[in-house]
């Protein structure tokens, strides 16, 4: 042993850096009852701030967008998470799967078709199964894609999911110029997600699809750890990656397509923030913490924000619009801070 | 006993290992060489189930690779790969803690955060404990890694080119270490080595392998001989010995 003590390598990393030794980790779990409070206090602020009329009518109306809210960023905080694990990249979101563009494009073509008028009178339910019906193909072909590839498949999973988007994107665009433009009008306004318009029948099915998903997700948290150590190391410790990784794949293509089939596309950035929020505020790999963490800094930032832009600076606005906007900065901020690493 | 069977195994339409049939018994390090291309690291991918066996059989212990489950296989092989790269932000002692899933699948008793505890100072990394991977220097991080394979508490432990990138004392460090591990703790140790001074040093047995079959086995002072070097590595440079021990004079 003396032997060996004596012959350690030089650490070159750290120079200058920290200590002899750093400090140990912080206590996460006060800092998710936090962030539970944050959420607490956020909705509360959102039901009663500025309310002008009976309550009666009030806490319905405002109760079940918040409850859509809560439920929309819990599932793409979560699937941000489990993607960015099992894909080992901290910067990328679901949304590269092509969930959002695929709604777009399904948007795009009904207006085409029916006009907007038309496109208004049809009923919700059979635009939720419709969005539903053709995301859970998409899905379907991603895990084909994860299944039939060799080895990297993750990354081909990814780049797959990228040049999809962009084809469908283009296809859009495409429909969008043959679409009249006062009806062109209506496509942007719906291609983002919104709260005011939630259907009361389809929001608590989208929750008895989601929440059994999340409690799934809860379930593997401390495989996701293992998995999140690459293929050859959860290999070694006696969790295969690849089913790993379509069990995680099914999880985050159930919880994106059931939530932007209820409100439509989040912003692509959504998942992005929140990620980088919750890894600010409980830094560590433990799903056990960064799974609640990160959905709990997701309603944070959707409630909290919906409540400044709708309440406090009484903007229309979509939040899904600022959230594109504000996350566009992060991601650069993000690139570069790696890039310096 | 790792016992290899008629393995046989193509990359594509390549063929990369042509029925392979070898015995590595119990006990001590066993150094995989040969020439790029020879095969080495292939089969060791196949013993790790890193690769899936298609012709042949492979068992550990008694294990058949393929018909165990993976869960059940990790009590009894580590595996330490070519590149150790974590992506995940971890601490050096959260990395030795990974060591015990398969036994605690994510429930860490107290007899598991002793077991950690007592890798961490076997390996002199009480110091670091705290650190983050990406901080530390890359002999440290593979001593971290070797610590874990300790902690998984395994009979056998393969690792691929574990030297890769590593300086010479960081290098002899690693070795010292798996030297130990096989001498004191009785594991037995498999590893794919790129240079033949290193094997001839601190293994007890050399497997060397040319073009995908098994072209000689047996301790060092008998593998390492001057037609090895011109049959199977195709290169003329001389052999002194030292200690009894043959070293390759680059």
């Amino acid at each position: 042993m003396a032997e060996l003590t004596g012959d350690t390598t030089a650490p070159r990393a750290q120079a200058g850096a920290e200590g002899a030794q750093a400090a140990p980790p912080p206590a996460m779990g006060r800092r998710v009852i936090w962030l539970a409070l944050a959420v607490a206090v956020a909705s509360a602020v959102y039901m009663v701030y500025g309310a002008k009329g009976s309550w009666g009518f009030i806490l319905p109306f405002r109760g079940q967008k918040l409850a859509a809210m809560l439920l929309v960023a819990s599932c793409l905080s979560v699937a941000t998470i489990l993607f960015q694990t099992i894909t080992g990249n901290r910067i990328l979101t679901p949304s590269l799967l092509g969930f959002d563009a695929l709604y777009v494009m399904i948007l795009a073509l009904l207006v085409h078709l029916f006009g907007a008028t038309g496109y208004i009178a049809l009923p919700t339910g059979l635009l939720f199964a419709l969005n539903t019906a053709m995301m859970s193909l998409l899905g379907l072909g991603l895990f084909v894609v994860l299944r039939r590839g060799a080895r990297g498949e993750m990354m081909r999973l990814v780049l797959t999911g990228i040049i999809f988007g962009v084809f469908l994107r283009s296809a859009t665009e495409f429909v969008q110029r043959l679409i009249d433009p006062a009806e062109f009008s209506v496509v942007t306004s719906v291609s983002y997600a919104r709260f005011n318009t939630v259907d009361p029948v389809l929001l608590p099915l989208t929750a008895a699809v989601t929440l059994p998903v999340l409690w799934l997700a809860w379930r593997m948290r401390h495989r996701l750890d293992v998995l999140g150590l690459g293929d050859t190391v959860a290999l070694s410790l006696g969790e295969p990656p690849r089913r790993g990784q379509s069990i995680v794949l099914v999880l985050i293509c159930v919880l994106v397509a059931a939530a932007t089939a209820l409100v439509g596309p989040m912003a692509a950035f959504f998942g992005l923030i929140v990620s980088a929020l919750a890894h600010t505020v409980t830094p560590t790999e433990r799903h056990a913490i960064l799974l609640p963490s990160a959905a709990l800094t997701g309603c944070v930032v959707l409630v909290g924000g919906q409540t400044v832009l709708e309440r406090v600076l009484a903007l229309t606005t979509p939040i899904a619009v600022v959230i594109e906007a504000l996350g566009g900065a992060l991601f650069l901020a993000l690139l570069l801070k790696r890039k310096r690493a | 006993m790792i016992r290899v069977s008629n393995v046989s195994h193509s990359i594509g339409a390549a063929p990369i290992l042509h029925d392979i049939s070898v015995e590595i018994p119990k006990g001590g390090i066993t150094a995989l060489i040969g020439p790029n291309g020879a095969g080495k690291s292939t089969l060791l991918s196949l013993i790790a189930r890193l690769s899936s066996l298609k012709t042949g059989k492979i068992e550990v212990d008694g294990l058949q690779i393929g018909q165990v489950s993976d869960r059940e296989l990790a009590r009894h092989l580590a595996i330490m790969a070519q590149s150790t790269h974590v992506s995940a932000r971890l601490r050096v002692e959260e990395l030795v803690g990974f060591g015990r899933y398969p036994w605690h699948r994510g429930r860490p008793g107290p007899e598991d955060h002793a077991i950690v505890e007592s890798a961490i100072a076997r390996f002199g990394l009480g110091a670091m404990r705290h650190r983050f991977l990406d901080e530390i220097s890359g002999g440290q991080r593979q001593r971290a890694f070797v610590a874990m394979a300790f902690a998984q508490d395994t009979d056998y432990l393969l690792l691929d080119e574990p030297l890769n990138n590593l300086d010479i004392a960081g290098a002899r460090s690693l070795m010292r270490l798996l030297r130990q591990m096989a001498d004191e703790d009785g594991k037995t140790i498999v590893i794919v080595l790129h240079d033949i001074n290193y094997a001839a040093r601190f293994a007890d047995r050399i497997i060397a392998l040319h073009e995908g079959r098994v072209a000689a086995m047996g301790a060092p002072h008998e593998i390492v001989t001057q037609d090895l070097l011109t049959n199977v590595f195709g290169t003329d440079a001389e052999i002194s010995h030292q200690d009894g021990r043959p070293v390759v004079l680059v």
